[in-house]
């Protein structure tokens, strides 16, 4: 009980953004998506990029930040076309990470959008980088439901 | 079921062919397969050496990703430890002692040699040094 009561003044004292204790995603549904994207980092969900930025990553496969992570052509058509119709300005979820990217602008990464900056803004540079999270695409080591689409205040 | 009787057959060959036999029929075909490989490229290839595949883990060559420069910059420098992805996600080892599914599933074998080695290398990795590799993990 004291907990509860404790986590709700937390929560109070929290930025308004956050005021339902977290962000939710639609779970992933699509195998492929899962396995492939999954098995070098947390499987994206689709709702949090534009359309245009999941064409031109699943277009560049062979150098994936840096990396060659190129898949068989029919894996690589599924995923694309299940990430660009649920891309956060695509028709099934209005997410709100499409707020503010500037037309002319095609960004890869998550992390540079206004709003996960937004978001993020009271976490200091050297969190993400420490030892346990590596990078700020680690989402799993602060938001530990995160691949299941529930991203809860640390 | 046309694979499995094409991995009984490559399998079978295998055993005929002194294929280096490692006592997973999975893995045993795809070693098989590699070896008929190196020898269409290489007519007086001998057969595959966990020696030369553990020089080749071990190796900086530095010739791909500038992030990349090793096999060993995601697997460790221990084929029995848990690597980590650029991204912090865990790598389960590569040993076959460690993790008897590694080496099993072709299809798998070949999307992250071609991944892996073209990051690493700059370039595919050839039918012998993919032999090298698995024989000498397989030997872990
Ligand atoms: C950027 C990180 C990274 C680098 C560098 C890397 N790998 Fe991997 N490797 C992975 C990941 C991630 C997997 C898939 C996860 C798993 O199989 O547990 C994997 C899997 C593999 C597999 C599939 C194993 C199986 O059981 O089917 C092989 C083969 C492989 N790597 C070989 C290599 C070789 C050879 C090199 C160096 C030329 C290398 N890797 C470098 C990250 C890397």
């Amino acid at each position: 009980m004291r907990n509860l009561i404790l986590a709700a003044a937390l929560t109070l004292v929290a930025a308004p953004a956050l005021a339902e204790g977290g962000y939710r995603m639609p779970p992933l549904q699509n195998a492929a998506v899962t396995k492939e994207c999954g098995a070098c980092h947390m499987a994206f969900q689709p709702q949090f990029l534009p359309q245009r930025s999941w064409q031109a990553i699943m277009g560049n496969l062979s150098n994936h930040f840096g990396e060659n992570a190129a898949l068989p052509e029919a894996t690589r058509a599924e995923i694309e076309a299940y990430m660009v119709t649920n891309a956060s300005d695509g028709l099934t979820w209005k997410s709100g990470f499409a707020a503010g990217i500037p037309a002319d602008q095609i960004p890869l990464r998550i992390t540079e959008l206004p709003k996960w900056k937004r978001e993020h803004r009271e976490i200091g540079g050297a969190a993400f980088t420490s030892g346990k999270v590596k990078t700020p695409a680690n989402c799993v080591s602060c938001h530990a439901a995160a691949a299941s689409g529930f991203f809860e205040d640390d | 079921m046309n694979k499995t009787i094409l991995a009984a057959i490559v399998a079978a060959l295998s055993i005929l062919a002194v294929g280096p036999a490692t006592a997973e029929p999975a893995r045993d075909a795809i070693l098989a397969d590699l070896l008929l490989q190196a020898k269409t490229a290489d007519g007086g290839f001998g057969g595959f050496a966990a020696e030369r595949g553990k020089g080749f883990f071990l190796a900086s060559p530095a010739s791909g990703k500038p992030d990349t420069p090793s096999c060993t910059t995601c697997h460790t420098p221990s084929p029995q430890n848990t690597g980590k992805t650029r991204a912090g996600k865990e790598i389960k080892p590569m040993a076959v002692s460690a993790n008897p599914a590694r080496f099993t599933d072709p299809a798998e074998v070949e999307k992250w040699f071609g991944r892996n080695c073209n990051s690493v290398l700059g370039r595919d990795c050839t039918a012998a040094e993919k032999g090298d590799f698995i024989t000498f993990m397989a030997s872990q």
